[in-house]
């Protein structure tokens, strides 16, 4: 179905979506509308305009694909799905997601993965095609984010204070140089052709949405980022 | 040889006399207290491990044991203390943050205790709760503020979602993680028999326990550990966590060697690997960020379940309560500087955060003058010890109370203060399998029935002997308290006369 949410507030829009029997469901003129999508599972929906913030929050396994630009908190607390991006996002895009996939197509705004968490067979993967903001992975606990600067080559295409508090999964970086400032609980050495093939097949599916060369992006120098486990966060605490 | 510069708290102290050396302390000590040497046949204890749980005493056949104050005094100082000494070397050996448990222990005034009620006398008469209609069922979530009309007349009864509660308590949030299975299942299992509502905390919800779901409050804090659709609609209300009363303004950090299996498929996390909560939620810095929260949550539960926002009581609380009312939230959840934890930077515990009663006198007061009162109800933790404190809350203002510390007591805690060891002699806050097992769930949720009975009792009694018949008319009835032994400013600030006015 085809809904036009031309001058339609966010609850009637995402109740007309929630209650579509339709598995796809296209929304035109969107303006600002918030939550859409929010905690679906088997719907594919697709937004031409600018959602608003929170778009696709606890999703469980639909599609979302925006034709535009996309605002924060994208994928907050996401279970399972995709979010596919035809532009740039917000701040904290993917906040405490926990499996399923974000591609951004564009650039990402600040703390972006921060606190991704995986588990089981849940296994979360972001993609910025450009660059990001300040706290990339910040507390990230698991998943893959991969920005691949794409339009920034020269320059390192993420923010200050990367991966502070990271205590799991990685961080791919696609620069020429490591990002500065990183905490010592971190750990960020160039990606061999082996630490690569961690990224080969997410890479491959987000060049297949946006009409880019996997193999180019892929030869490229990327740096990874993992948790320092000689160099943990040190309990500081004694017993009183 | 080590210099011991500080000395164990308690004396174990044995009547050997009375000692036939059965070996039950022994056994049921998780610190080690207690030991048998077969040599000299003879029980010994070490006292540098106690720390007065009172288990073994509470145990013993022949009453042998009892745990006193080790009379071992420094120089009695009444600036530095020896509590105080003792931290310094503590700190000095190891260059640690002091870590504690459970509420706030420090002398500062409780005002449950410097508040009075009233009672009827001659011109109105009080009501004997045996024998006349009293009622002590709340509804928590917004009120609307009119009748409204259907058009062809009828009274459109589309209300928002509440929570419907057979007496103002509800158990407050503890972890699975922080306390064991078997304490939650005691909470759960009693407040499905008392018709009220336990908290998950921020730990998810053990797969075991969402046929309580009816009565179960889902807490979804800034590490959303646990958090997605099932566990969503699982419970009968979402909270917010924004701060802990034990701790505000800090996060939590659960140490990897304590996300064992079970743990770890309640959090949705790999065993072994660090919880982290951060202090703040990162994507909210403001009260309209708050609100995009409290209506993410909404639009994933269909407006179906009230949305309870909890914060710790800290000096400007009413403009940020005024705030969270105007976010959306049905509920407040304000958490007094006593609020229990199972584990809290002692500085912080001890020193930061105000006092519920003033809190709550001040959130109340902020939200009727401007109006929104209706908008969302308040519900009150951080040391609600007895019926009498739950009367002197609702009359202060609150809909309802949380009780976490209390809730504790009647599964057996005797507030050693040690929970952030994991070694719960009580089966409470612990995940050891052989001490879990000591508390009995079909034991304990009666225990907590029977307190909860017992409340709602007196609550009634107190209400009656005040001439009043539902907790309706006894919410924000200041009039039936006065104050004792308060300043001038305090009395304002809890908008109560003093006794004899």
């Amino acid at each position: 179905m085809v809904i036009n949410a031309e001058d339609i507030g966010y609850y009637d829009l995402n109740k007309e979506i929630v209650g579509s029997d339709d598995a796809e469901i296209k929304v035109e003129n969107v303006l600002g509308q918030r939550y859409i999508g929010c905690g679906t599972s088997a719907k594919t929906i697709t937004v031409e305009g600018v959602p608003g913030n929170a778009l696709g929050a606890y999703l469980d396994g639909s599609t979302i694909i925006v034709h535009g630009n996309a605002q924060d908190a994208i994928g907050d607390t996401m279970n399972d799905g995709e979010i596919i991006v035809h532009g740039n996002c917000g701040d904290t895009t993917g906040y405490a997601m926990r499996s399923g996939k974000i591609f951004v197509k564009g650039n990402a705004g600040y703390r972006v993965g921060i606190h991704m968490k995986e588990y089981k067979e849940l296994y979360p993967k972001i993609i910025i095609g450009g660059k990001v903001g300040d706290f990339l992975g910040e507390y990230q606990a698991g998943g893959i984010i991969v920005v691949l600067g794409i339009g920034y080559e020269g320059s390192v295409p993420v923010g200050s204070f990367c991966g502070t508090g990271m205590h799991g999964g990685y961080i791919f970086i696609r620069s020429d140089q490591p990002p500065s400032g990183l905490p010592v609980q971190v750990c960020c050495e160039t990606a061999t052709d082996e630490d690569k093939k961690i990224i080969k097949k997410y890479v491959e599916e987000f060049c297949d949405c946006f009409g880019y060369s996997a193999k180019d992006l892929l030869s490229s120098r990327f740096y990874m980022l993992t948790p320092n486990t000689a160099s943990p966060y040190r309990q500081l605490y004694t017993e009183n | 040889m080590a210099i011991n510069y500080y000395q164990p708290l308690y004396e174990v102290m044995r009547d050997k006399d009375r000692c036939i050396k059965c070996r039950a302390c022994e056994r049921q000590c998780a610190n080690e207290v207690h030991s048998y040497d077969e040599e000299c046949d003879v029980m010994i204890s070490d006292s540098r491990q106690c720390v007065d749980c009172q288990r073994c005493v509470s145990i013993c056949p022949t009453n042998a044991l009892k745990i006193a104050n080790n009379p071992n005094t420094f120089r009695q100082n009444s600036n530095w203390s020896q509590q105080i000494m003792t931290e310094v070397y503590k700190q000095a050996e190891t260059g640690g943050v002091l870590l504690s448990a459970m509420g706030n222990p420090k002398e500062y005034p409780v005002y449950w205790d410097k508040i009075l009620l009233n009672a009827s006398q001659v011109t109105n008469p009080p009501i004997d709760p045996l024998r006349e209609p009293m009622e002590t069922k709340v509804f928590l979530g917004k009120k609307p503020k009119n009748v409204r009309f259907n058009k062809d007349g009828t009274i459109n009864t589309d209300l928002p979602p509440t929570l419907e509660l057979s007496t103002p308590i509800m158990f407050s949030a503890m972890s699975y993680g922080s306390i064991s299975k078997n304490a939650h299942e005691s909470l759960a299992r009693a407040a499905t028999e008392l018709g009220i509502y336990y908290n998950t905390g921020e730990g998810g919800l053990h797969k075991d326990f969402y046929k309580y779901g009816p009565n179960t409050i889902v807490q979804v804090a800034s590490g959303r550990f646990g958090v997605f659709r099932d566990y969503l609609e699982a419970g009968a209300a979402v909270e917010i966590k924004m701060g802990q009363g034990a701790k505000p303004g800090i996060g939590g950090h659960l140490p990897g060697a304590k996300i064992l299996e079970d743990i770890s498929k309640t959090r949705m996390i790999p065993m072994g690997t660090d919880a982290i909560s951060p202090a703040p939620h990162h994507d909210i810095y403001s009260i309209e960020d708050l609100r995009q929260l409290v209506f993410s949550l909404k639009e994933a539960t269909c407006y179906k379940k009230p949305v309870i926002v909890k914060i710790a009581a800290v000096h400007n609380v009413a403009a940020i309560a005024s705030g969270i009312a105007r976010s959306g939230a049905d509920i407040i959840a304000i958490d007094g500087y006593r609020g229990g934890t199972g584990a809290a930077p002692t500085r912080i515990r001890d020193n930061v955060g105000i006092p519920i009663e003033l809190a709550l006198a001040s959130v109340d007061q902020r939200l009727r003058d401007e109006g929104i009162r209706n908008e969302v109800s308040i519900v009150v933790a951080g040391s609600v010890r007895s019926s009498a404190d739950v009367v002197k809350a609702i009359a202060l203002g609150a809909d309802a109370v949380y009780i976490g510390t209390a809730a504790l007591l009647a599964l057996g805690c005797h507030l050693c203060r040690s929970c952030q060891t994991g070694r719960c002699n009580w089966g409470i806050a612990t995940q050891r399998p052989d001490l879990v097992k000591r508390l009995n769930p079909d034991i304990g949720y009666k225990r907590l029935v029977n307190l909860i009975h017992a409340w709602d009792h007196e609550i009634k009694e107190m209400m009656g002997g005040m001439g009043i018949n539902s907790v309706e008319a006894l919410r924000g009835n200041r009039l039936m308290l006065r104050g004792v032994g308060l300043t001038e400013k305090e009395l304002e600030v809890l908008g109560i006369q003093h006794a004899g006015q």
